[in-house]
């Protein structure tokens, strides 16, 4: 998870000083700018499910850690089955929308559906019970050892920006995909009548029932692709980093981190806050990588001091 | 004489003997009544109906304290430790307050969660001071001015334990019956009517934090002296979950329900551990989502009397 610094990708020592310090800022740049992407993914999963279903699902980062694990689990059998490596990246989005639609699906379907109409505290306490079973579940099936498949970030090699040697697959593939992403969410939501139809049900769930919306199944879908979303950030990510147990823990932090800076329920926000968080946490890695963890925390802090809502909030009135 | 009073005495005078006639138990009733104070923290917040998925910070800031005292060579006793460490939680949790208690239900929770995480992964990686993921030992200080032995100081704990628990049981069973306390049910039922009666919704709720984060502190103190250890765990999610846990458990909202919950856990888990120490989390989690999807009348304080309005 950690943006990885390696001294090695610097080339050679005989660059001055000067040159050095661009490309630490440059190397720092180029980890928040990747690592941004893969948050921005999982975050505006977050969001999307918030945004819709006024759930905030603690067990976000769990299927995120699923979703890596699963992709991983893909690229072993790939390489088992000696077809070719290639395979790797539609597997990535397979495994995303497999973890998305099963256990997602089956979060909505069988416990979120029975408590909308309970208070708040309930129903994050039943997320945050699924999010206990679901970290168990992962250690109990992939173990607790770290494990890696970096097919998908061998394949494509790295390219040399300034001197740096840089992955392509961190540098063009994951922002690639989070551009995607957030521009096909925008595009659905704006513009097609299903996004209408999403926009409706998230604004008012009974007037549009009401006027023949299924909103039950509204609901399942968008739990589903607020999962998959989750999950596909797991997928990018398992490309690049080793997975381990936590890594579920952290991310469900980390997202709503991001979603609470940008305001929940807002999709462009994320992208920018991700982007925020991304580039604090990789600067810090370089200047004082013991607080690495703590710096999107102090974004997130320092944004909701000044505006308790989130940068991208719309104001809504308090209910008397 | 108040039943509940009443309850809380026989229930301290049969604790109190628990040594005399099960001695093996005496250390797990000590860390259950610990917990125990944590616990009861809980409860406070959830008479505002608020959850806390980061209690860990406060209850892994009194056990530091502790950790640091007693690393320190002031050879201070075990009964200035104590407070100390409760000190040290409540300026902690004034001080975070002014931010936190802005916050109500998701953000409270989850912003909690962010605060103890981050002391988790600093309490980690900030190996000089804090000794790391390996934590710190603390040597066993003098109780009362005196040296004891393992098993005299095991049984004097308990029974400190035991009297702090009890004296923090009626302080807050005060507080709730008291005008402040009854704030903390009209912020939960409707905090914009509580503030037309000119009370700060912000301000009940920073004193309710300030103080679960004392009891939290108070308990994380005794939990280092008797475990003789502190480790960065004790921030952790999983410890401030099941925290969470044991208040859902005790009846959610109950004073005695908190220490109760906190002995059968304990109980539960000394056992459980044998069997299935790698599915303690999802035993758990299956419990409280049973709880909450089939016995919701065990969380009648938690959920709010008034009709509910749809989403």
């Amino acid at each position: 998870m950690t943006p990885r610094s390696r001294p090695s990708r610097f080339k050679g020592s005989e660059t001055g000083h000067r040159s050095m310090l661009v490309q630490t800022v440059l190397l720092a740049a180029l980890d928040g700018l990747s690592y941004g992407a893969q948050v921005f993914l999982v975050a505006v999963g977050l969001s999307l499910i918030f945004g819709v279903l006024r759930i905030v699902n603690v067990a976000h980062g769990s299927l995120y850690a699923m979703g890596a694990y699963v992709t991983a689990t893909c690229g072993l059998l790939i390489a088992a089955a000696g077809w070719s490596p290639w395979l790797a990246y539609p597997a990535m989005v397979l495994s995303a929308c497999l973890v998305g639609i099963i256990v997602g699906g089956a979060l909505e379907f069988g416990l979120l559906r029975r408590i909308y109409y309970k208070e708040q505290v309930l129903q994050l306490l039943l997320t945050f019970a699924v999010f206990m079973v679901l970290e168990d579940l992962q250690k109990a099936v992939w173990g607790v050892t770290p494990f890696f498949v970096n097919t998908p970030l061998g394949l494509l090699g790295t390219a040399n920006i300034l001197g740096i040697n840089y992955s392509i697959y961190q540098l063009v593939v994951v922002p690639l995909v989070a551009v995607i992403v957030l521009v096909g969410l925008r595009h659905i939501l704006r513009h097609t009548r299903m996004g209408r139809i999403v926009t409706a049900v998230a604004d008012d769930r009974e007037t549009s029932a009401a006027m023949g919306v299924d909103a039950t199944r509204v609901y399942l879908l968008t739990f589903m692709t607020g999962a998959s979303l989750a999950a596909f950030g797991g997928a990018l990510a398992s490309g690049s980093t080793s997975l381990a147990p936590g890594m579920g823990a952290g991310m469900t932090i980390l997202s709503f981190a991001v979603a609470a800076t940008a305001g929940l329920g807002r999709i462009e926000g994320a992208a920018v806050a991700a982007l925020m968080i991304g580039l604090g946490r990789s600067i810090a890695v370089y200047i004082a990588p013991e607080f690495d963890a703590v710096v999107p925390y102090l974004i997130m802090f320092v944004v909701l001091l000044f505006k308790p809502t989130g940068l991208f909030s719309v104001p809504q009135t308090r209910k008397v | 004489m108040r039943p509940e009073l009443l309850m809380g005495m026989v229930a301290t005078v049969a604790m109190a003997m628990a040594p005399v006639l099960v001695p093996w138990t005496t250390v797990m009733l000590t860390i259950a009544l610990a917990v125990g104070l944590t616990v009861l923290g809980i409860v406070v917040l959830l008479r505002a109906g608020q959850i806390s998925f980061g209690h860990g910070l406060f209850y892994a800031a009194g056990a530091y304290m502790v950790a640091f005292l007693v690393n320190a060579r002031l050879s201070l006793d075990a009964l200035i430790l104590i407070p100390m460490g409760g000190l040290v939680a409540t300026l902690i949790a004034v001080a975070c307050g002014f931010f936190v208690v802005r916050y109500r239900d998701i953000f409270f929770a989850m912003i909690n969660l962010s605060i103890s995480m981050v002391a988790f992964s600093l309490l980690e990686k900030l190996y000089h001071i804090t000794g790391g993921g390996d934590g710190m030992n603390v040597a066993r200080p003098t109780l009362g001015g005196v040296r004891l032995g393992r098993i005299a100081f095991e049984a004097w704990m308990f029974y400190l334990t035991l009297a702090i628990a009890a004296f923090a049981a009626f302080l807050v069973s005060r507080y709730l019956a008291s005008p402040l306390g009854k704030a903390l049910e009209a912020l939960k039922n409707n905090e914009t009517r509580l503030e037309y009666l000119g009370v700060s919704g912000n301000r009940v709720l920073h004193i309710a934090y300030a103080i679960s984060a004392a009891l939290a502190g108070v308990s994380g103190a005794i939990i280092a002296i008797v475990n003789g250890h502190v480790s960065p765990e004790f921030a952790y999610w999983v410890r401030s979950g099941e925290f969470v846990f044991i208040s859902i458990l005790g009846g959610a909202g109950n004073v005695l329900g908190a220490f109760a919950g906190s002995i059968v856990f304990e109980a539960i888990r000394s056992y459980a551990a044998a069997f299935a120490a790698d599915y303690w989390q999802t035993t758990l989690g299956l419990s409280l989502i049973a709880i909450i999807m089939f016995a919701p009348d065990g969380l009648t304080r938690l959920r709010s009397r008034r009709r509910r309005s749809p989403p």
